[in-house]
């Protein structure tokens, strides 16, 4: 038996070691942070947010393009993801104990896996080939494609908190399922699926990789859902992996402009998911 | 009247009509969910098929040599760097992730719990473009001036750290996947050991165990699979993460031993070169590439779960 000095030495050689994981992840995290914070302040004017990009060496300029495109392909991408994700969130809490439920949820849960980059092929096919060009639409199919496992997994989490007893009551008084399923069970749980709805949004904002062959790129404004696409992530890439300072600056900058509005949306779904645990409380 | 059911049919008619429509709905949702996973094999199958027809399916998977100009197509550089970076990014995020899941749940003083469990979240949330960008322009220069040098220096009569440190490749892609997982294995590696019964935590330290002879006799052995899940889960991001690999890797589709040597990664040379493929055969190839990461993707995946699952459920034997 070793002595009790030397287990308790053990002990905090080991908890030491798992401190040494948290610096870790808090290193890298704290210089992203703060190089993207420093590095992108400079170049964060009013015209950066609504100016169109300019040629290399051309002062001025932004990518107001990219932001509106975001806006658009997540936008196109949510009115189909939304509906889908939810629906099939609902089916998994309600119907999800059977066999093919479980088989969805199964799918559900490989499905959340699969890379992004794959999920671009398979729009590229279903959307670019058939329209034969690049589109937002092409980029908006993708990025539903990758949402709806994400918010199908989400909801059910949040439908299967609503407690029974209230779905219960609801059909004593003699209201019909549907109406019970609707009004009363997602009705309850609308809190926790907009947190589900924000989080979903948050991480497509943040796709890059099924935009560069779907949404592809656009040098100048587009609202048309036909027409090939700027996004900020995408801008961020062809930026960065230029040969001209200019543009790493610019880079910086819309990577400071994105993680602001990721940040925003993650900020918003957390304050939304605590007032919704204080309510249950 | 009479007590014939005609009354109440027909109000539990008409609610009927309504529940049948809701569960039809229902049961359509779920259905898109099966209608989507078809579609993606049915499209992944339908665009490679010209790669599979013309090159053959063992040729395309062992050949290195990758030139579309030359119509010549091989996936072996390419599924080399991804199992090169992925082992990378799993040997140095499973310890550390696995580490810092106990700091949070049992280790680390709760006060410091509670920021740290939030830097991670933060961490899960970053774009990986963004990650890309930091690892360019951040990471690189590092490892091309700092750490490459040292390694040489101490370790440099090994194959694996030969070679000018030029900073771009595989090394700086396994890093950065590294840091991108960590927050999966971490946060799945938590839920598990909160499914480790008290009872055997709290005998194991009345029996007189420090915090960490509880841990590794009772806790872990409990969590193992559990814990072999969330690494499953991390490796399968870490094979198909695509922007931050492609910005650091170094894209050269050449087989290195050295670790410093410039890469490249299946989803990289789609990243790169897929908008730009011209013919059939070229858009085949790189469809036959997704289709083999999303085949590898689908297994560990599914693996993951069940182990996960298996440890949801508790141990048969307890």
């Amino acid at each position: 038996m070793r002595s009790v000095r030397w287990r308790g030495f053990v002990n905090v050689v080991w908890t030491v070691i798992c401190g040494l994981g948290v610096v870790f992840a808090v290193v890298p995290l704290a210089s992203l942070l703060w190089l993207v914070v420093s590095r992108g302040v400079a170049g964060l004017t009013p015209s950066f947010f609504v100016s169109l990009p300019t040629p290399v060496g051309e002062p001025g300029g932004g990518v107001g393009n990219a932001i509106a495109g975001t806006f658009l392909l997540v936008g196109l991408a949510s009115v189909v993801a939304l509906p889908v994700g939810i629906g099939a969130g609902v089916y998994l809490a309600e119907k999800g104990d059977g066999k093919a439920g479980k088989l969805v949820r199964f799918t559900t849960e490989v499905l959340s896996g699969v890379p992004s980059i794959v999920i671009g092929i398979v729009a590229y096919g279903l959307a670019v080939v058939p329209m034969k060009r690049f589109s937002a639409l092409a980029g908006g199919l993708a990025l539903a494609l990758l949402m709806v496992p994400t918010l199908a997994r989400s909801t059910e989490e949040f439908v299967r908190l609503v407690p029974g007893a209230l779905r219960e009551a609801s059909l004593a008084l003699g209201v019909p399922a549907w109406r019970t399923s609707l009004l009363v069970v997602l009705r309850t749980a609308a809190g926790g699926i907009i947190t589900a709805v924000l989080l979903a949004v948050a991480r497509a904002a943040g796709e890059t990789a099924p935009l560069l062959f779907t949404a592809l790129n656009n040098q100048y404004w587009n609202f048309r859902p036909d027409q090939p696409t700027a996004s900020l992530t995408v801008q961020i890439f062809n930026y960065a992996i230029s040969p001209y300072e200019d543009w790493h600056a610019k880079a910086w900058t819309a990577a400071l402009v994105l993680l602001i509005l990721v940040g925003a949306l993650n900020l918003l779904a957390r304050i939304l998911a605590r007032n919704k645990m204080m309510e249950g409380a | 009247m009479a007590l014939t059911p005609a009354g109440t049919t027909a109000r539990a008619g008409v609610s009927n009509l309504g529940d049948r429509t809701w569960a039809a709905a229902l049961v359509v949702f779920g259905g898109a969910v099966m209608v989507i996973a078809g579609l993606i094999l049915l499209e992944l199958g339908r665009e490679s098929a010209p790669a599979w027809q013309r090159i053959g399916f063992l040729r395309f998977l062992v050949s290195s040599d990758w030139d579309p100009v030359q119509e010549k197509y091989g996936a072996l550089p390419f599924i080399y760097g991804t199992l090169v970076t992925s082992a990378i990014a799993i040997l140095v995020a499973v310890p550390v992730s696995v580490g810092l899941a106990l700091f949070l749940s049992e280790m680390g003083p709760r006060k410091l719990r509670r920021p740290v469990a939030f830097a991670v979240e933060v961490l899960a949330a970053i774009p990986s473009v963004i990650f890309g960008l930091w690892g360019l322009f951040v990471l690189v220069p590092w490892l091309r001036t700092t750490v490459e040098p040292a390694l040489q220096s101490a370790f440099g009569f090994l194959p694996l750290f030969q070679g000018p440190p030029i900073g771009l490749g595989y090394l700086a892609a396994g890093l950065i996947l590294a840091v991108m997982i960590l927050p999966t294995i971490s946060s799945v590696t938590n839920e598990v050991l909160k499914t480790v019964p008290l009872a055997l935590k709290e005998g194991a330290l009345a029996l007189g165990a420090t915090r960490w002879e509880a841990i590794r006799m009772a806790v872990l052995p409990y969590a193992r699979p559990g814990i072999v899940g969330a690494a499953l889960l991390g490796l399968g991001r870490a094979l198909g993460e695509t922007m931050a690999v492609t910005m650091v890797i170094g894209n050269s589709p050449e087989i290195h031993a050295s670790l410093f040597a410039p890469g490249y990664s299946l989803p990289a040379v789609i990243a790169n070169e897929f908008a730009e493929a011209t013919s059939d055969v070229y858009v085949g190839a790189l469809a036959a590439l997704a289709l083999v990461l999303f085949g590898v993707t689908l297994i560990l995946n599914a693996a993951a779960q069940l182990l996960l699952q298996a440890v949801a459920r508790g141990p048969r034997r307890a």
